[in-house]
């Protein structure tokens, strides 16, 4: 191919983003901002305490109170409730989860009424006016407690908290011990916290549901990551037939793997909207959210592994206990098992044991959050090589490239039985090295630690991989998931010449609008402004598996794209029909069909569709219409991988934590729009520094959600953010046409250990092996207390 | 969540705003910037009967130079505080406070006169208020009062005004050549409260520390002096040496609180390392 024909593509441009004028100015369509004749408002009546007995619910009061048209309990909405897809093991226990408590609330914010009235206000005065009596039971709160015999039940009737236990091996992880210890090897063993995460996706959740009662249809709005997923669910849920059911997820301001569930408000809006036949909004505060919508990561990671003198990888060995909360959504058991085949990272490993305890306690359920699995294999395998290589006295760079696959063994099957197509972790880690002048910031930290100034400086690594692009259908049903993991595109040229772009995709500030119309330009030959993409509504983009897990670009913008080669080939049987020559003999550039060899033989693409509209000169077998379908399920995984390196320096007197440098080399293989890429990449930074130094949910023995508002959880601005320098290698994928991997959740699992491990570099000297997360100034001050206190202990002992 | 309702009065005096107040009876409130109010209708933890708005009331709002004294209206906004060229020459400690709270949004709603009628201990202008020994000006049915600053604070989220009373303004005293000022505040994210905050004045004399007077936030129920420091600075050599032995005794007699992200043993640390940086900078050290 020539220069300018490559310069010409669209896709690697920078293109600003068609959807930007609208959500920047709020001309849009928030569920929150649908106004229908008729509506109704709905209010929910949350639990005050983390676990009681329901002894009365006298709603009487509040039915009498202006305005109040519904109200309704756990008794009148019972049958209902949200199902798990996801049975990871076949003995896991899995609690039914009423939309409304109708017994027993189990945890702080549980669902126990729904008040539906003609204002947001008066429903929510309204539920000042039920009285509801609880008695107490044992809030159950702590992991290990709960796993204890004897331990508090979260369900009584199941006799455990436990959820599950699910293990995967690969090779022979005693026998890789063995030989480590024979060799004079190590056992090296850590334990890390993933504290527990609020996801505060910008837009909290909204429902409006409308119902038609002539005809049984419901139209249901909602702030969702998943609208296909919400209407499959819907009708198993509530027996609405699925053909009556329309979901449209309208602009939605975020999810993070929040809203990527079906939730009890979707079900009781529709529920509740059919039986009073008038629609019904409901919108979720912000504090409210905090118990409603659900919580991320909160595991206790055990890793061993067992290595050579010199720091050879043998054996890797991950225990888990993971926090389900009180009850199972869609998708909470398999979670952290997302992460079992990434803990052996870019690693040779010869053998891997992988065990995973799901808990239940009384707290808020718990299900993806951005990364989902794959940061907490990211941050224990991180931290921990950066722990064995000070151990073992070397760099950690050291040890890691003694270790990683190297770029010539690709593809490689890793000892979790994935196979990497490709990746160049040396070139990633060398151009991130020059970036953050590593060799230069040691030499300071050497000066630092030397002249012992107050503030030390340190450097954390973080070198990662991930799988993207969810998912090959038929791993999902290894892993006893209950759908699959394909997307869905049809490409539309309307007889004007125009395009349409239907996607099963569902955005919720990822841009597929701007990089699927570059995708599908490239390949149509078309203007991208004559390019419409539809999603995120059933009735018009029936097909789809929604947008989760970095799978949209990898699996979805591929379909995209084979619609549209599809659309080519059929234009190409037109077009050759009308210019009287082989299809065969006709070349595709910029859009316009060319009989090899005939200068000014030619039909463009627009003019083709016209003919395909009209349909007056079709070839033998070609039907009407220039449109075509595509659905896609993947082959392989994807996996993007990169380098970053973080630079911190800490306050000793005080704790507090400033990121002096932060350097992310990304290699997502090509990228479609780096403009976009580049928000993906900062965005994902800066979530994966918030768990890292600022966010935590905190519950207190009660079972309160001690963070309960933004004022405790605290969710860092850019004010609190540093300058990203930020840089790519590119490493193409193999697995799809277009080379990509996918971007979404990178910077999340890439920079969490990074930063950690950077605080810990900087106080190592003082004694200092470990930093629970957030690295808060406190937390930061009382380790080097704890430290220095251990270390005056021991020189006492000494002299 | 969302308030309960409440009845709304906009008065354009203080007289007509007391008289709302009269009316609104017990459960009546000001309304200045919303900033700390309506957080707290929003979460139903205040059911007010009526808000009278004072964002009407233009004599309560701007800086006025009264010799030895600013005299600064209860609704400036922090905004205003901070770029007004009077309080930025002759009250610099509460310009550079004021830059420190919150963020842009909340600076220009929230008011001056609010944020010390609030009581909140973490909040950052009381402290300074402490430190001059500023003097408020509280207008009721019977009047208007001075309530010196180290009276004003009586208890948590508590002040000298009553109910039916509003905050008219503070005279704020120039202190001269010779001062130098630093608020040091220590808080985890650019839009948070304190954990700790030191507000820190000293007047230095040939080489020595011949005054200082020490604000403290969220060292306890109220804003604090850190009397045994100040104390122990006075009349010390202006070395950092000195000021770090005299910082030392910022939180005797404290009893901060312990919270999510600070307890109170932390908090005793960083009021006299904090004391130590902001002495220090005040000092030109
Ligand atoms: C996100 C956020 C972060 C914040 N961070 C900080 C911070 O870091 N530091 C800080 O100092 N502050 C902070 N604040 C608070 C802010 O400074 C408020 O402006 C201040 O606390 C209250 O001022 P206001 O004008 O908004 O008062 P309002 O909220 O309107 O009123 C507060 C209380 O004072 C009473 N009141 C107000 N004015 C008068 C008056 N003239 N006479 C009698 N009573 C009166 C009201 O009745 C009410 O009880 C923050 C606020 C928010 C929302």
């Amino acid at each position: 191919m020539t220069e300018t024909l490559e310069s010409s593509k669209l896709v690697g441009q920078p293109l600003k983003r068609k959807e930007d004028a609208r959500l920047v100015t709020g001309e849009t369509n928030w569920t929150d901002n649908i106004q229908l004749p008729g509506m109704l408002y709905m209010a929910i009546l949350r639990s005050p305490m983390a676990h009681a007995k329901i002894d009365r619910i006298d709603t009487s009061r509040a039915a009498q109170m202006p305005g109040v048209v519904a109200v309704y309990t756990g008794a009148d909405l019972a049958g209902l409730g949200i199902p798990c897809v996801w049975p990871v093991t076949d003995d896991m226990v899995g609690p039914t989860f009423p939309v409304l408590a109708a017994d027993e609330v189990r945890f702080a914010g549980d669902a126990v009424a729904a008040v539906v009235a003609d204002s947001r206000y008066r429903a929510s005065d309204a539920l000042e006016g039920i009285e509801v009596d609880y008695s107490p039971l044992p809030a159950v709160i702590d992991m290990t407690a709960a796993l204890a015999d004897g331990a508090d039940l979260v369900h009584s009737d199941k006799g455990t908290n436990k959820c599950y236990y699910w293990e995967f091996t690969g090779g022979d992880y005693a026998a890789a011990k063995a030989k480590a210890e024979a060799e004079g090897g190590r056992v090296f063993h850590r334990q890390y916290i993933q504290q527990r995460l609020i996801p505060n996706a910008m837009e909290p959740r909204a429902v409006v549901c409308a119902p038609m009662a002539a005809t049984g249809e419901i139209t249901l709005w909602s702030s969702t990551q998943i609208p296909h997923v919400v209407r499959v669910l819907l009708a198993l849920v509530t027996g609405i037939p699925e053909q009556k059911i329309r979901v449209i997820a309208p602009d939605v301001g975020g999810g993070f793997g929040s809203k990527l569930d079906l939730y009890r408000e979707e079900v009781i809006a529709a529920v509740v909207a059919g039986k009073l036949g008038r629609p019904v909004k409901w919108t979720e505060s912000r504090s409210e959210g905090y118990q409603a919508t659900i919580h991320g990561r909160d595991q206790i990671q055990d890793i061993e592994v067992a290595c050579t003198a010199d720091g050879t990888l043998l054996g890797l060995k991950v225990d888990l206990v993971a926090n389900m909360g009180a009850y199972l959504q869609i998708i909470t058991p398999g979670i952290p098992l997302l992460g079992a085949f990434m803990y052996n990272s870019i690693y040779k490993f010869e053998a891997l044991h992988f065990g995973c305890t799901g808990v239940f306690t009384t707290t808020t359920p718990t299900d993806a959050y951005r990364g989902a699995g794959r940061p907490e294999a990211t941050y224990a395998i991180e931290r921990l090589m950066d722990d064995l290589a000070a151990e073992l006295g070397v760099d950690p760079l050291e040890l890691r490239a003694k270790n990683w696959i190297k770029h010539e063994e690709f593809p490689f099957t890793t000892i979790a039985g994935l196979e990497y197509d490709s990746g160049n972790y040396e070139a990633a880690t060398a151009k991130a090295t020059e970036l953050l002048d590593y060799s230069g910031l040691r030499a300071e930290q050497a000066r630092r630690r030397e002249s012992g100034d107050p503030v030390q400086l340190g450097i954390g690594v973080s070198t990662f991989t991930e799988m993207c692009g969810l998912a090959p259908s038929r791993i999902l049903s290894a892993l006893k998931y209950v759908a699959g993991g394909w997307e869905s595109s049809t490409v539309r040229v309307l007889p004007t010449g125009k395009v349409e772009v239907v996607t099963g995709t569902s955005p919720h500030g990822q841009g597929h609008v701007t990089a699927w119309s570059q995708i599908a330009a490239d390949a149509l030959g078309v203007p991208f402004e004559d390019i419409e993409v539809i999603y995120g509504d059933t009735k018009m983009s029936p097909h789809g598996m929604d947008t989760y897990g970095s799978r949209s670009l990898v699996v979805g913008g591929i379909a995209v794209l084979h619609a549209a080669e599809r659309v080519v080939e059929k234009a190409r049987r037109i077009a050759a029909h009308q210019l009287e020559c082989d299809p065969a003999d006709l070349d595709f550039e910029g859009g316009v069909f060319k009989v090899r060899g005939t200068p000014g033989a030619e039909k463009a693409i627009q003019a083709v569709a016209f003919e395909a509209f009209t349909a007056h000169d079709l070839p033998e077998g070609v039907e009407p219409t220039l449109t075509a379908d595509s659905t896609l399920d993947p082959n392989q995984f994807s996996y993007p991988h990169g380098t970053h390196l973080c630079a911190v320096e800490v306050d000793t007197e005080t704790g507090a934590v400033v990121i002096r440098k932060y350097v992310a080399v990304d290699d997502i293989g090509n990228v479609v729009n780096p403009m976009i890429v580049e928000g993906q990449v900062h965005g994902g930074i800066a979530q994966g520094i918030a768990q890292a130094l600022y966010e935590e949910a905190v519950y207190d023995a009660d079972g309160n959600l001690v963070t309960g508002t933004m004022v405790d959880y605290l969710v860092p601005s850019a004010a609190d953010l540093p300058h990203f320098t930020t840089d790519r290698t590119v490493t193409p994928a193999t697995t799809n046409e277009l080379g990509v991997k996918g971007v979404g959740e990178a910077g999340t699992i890439a920079s969490t250990p990074a930063v950690v491990n950077a605080v810990v570099d900087a106080l190592r000297h003082l004694g200092v092996h470990d930093m629970r997360m957030p690295c808060s100034p406190q937390t930061v001050w009382r380790t080097i207390q704890t430290a220095a206190g251990a270390s005056s202990n021991s020189n006492g002992a000494q002299s | 969540m969302i308030p309960a309702s409440f009845d709304y009065a906009r008065p354009d005096s203080v007289e007509t705003a007391l008289a709302a107040l009269a009316a609104g009876g017990e459960d009546a409130k000001v309304l200045a910037g919303g900033q700390s109010l309506v957080p707290l209708l929003r979460l139903r933890l205040a059911y007010p009967s009526v808000l009278v708005d004072l964002g009407g009331v233009s004599e309560l709002r701007g800086v006025r130079d009264d010799g030895d004294a600013l005299v600064i209206g209860a609704m400036t906004t922090h905004y205003e505080v901070m770029t007004n060229a009077l309080v930025r020459e002759h009250a610099g400690l509460l310009a550079e406070a004021t830059g420190t709270v919150a963020d842009p949004a909340v600076r220009h709603r929230g008011t001056f006169g609010g944020s010390l009628a609030h009581g909140d201990p973490a909040g950052d202008l009381p402290a300074v208020a402490l430190a001059y020994g500023a003097q408020m000006v509280i207008a009721g049915s019977g009047g208007r009062r001075t309530v010196e600053a180290a009276d004003f604070f009586v208890d948590y989220l508590q002040t000298a005004v009553g109910p039916d009373e509003v905050l008219v303004e503070v005279r704020v005293p120039k202190l001269g050549a010779g001062w130098g000022h630093h608020y040091e505040k220590f808080h985890r994210t650019a839009q948070a409260w304190a954990l700790v905050g030191v507000a820190a004045l000293v007047r230095r004399s040939n080489g020595s520390i011949a005054e200082a007077r020490v604000g403290l936030t969220n060292m306890g129920t109220t804003p604090l002096r850190a009397s045994a420091a100040e104390a122990a600075l006075a009349g010390v050599d202006a070395s950092a040496a000195a000021v770090a032995s005299a910082a030392d005794h910022a939180a005797d007699g404290t009893s901060p609180s312990s919270d999510l992200h600070a307890q109170s043993d932390y908090r005793e640390h960083l009021a006299r390392v904090l004391t130590r940086r902001a002495v220090a900078s005040a000092a030109g050290l």
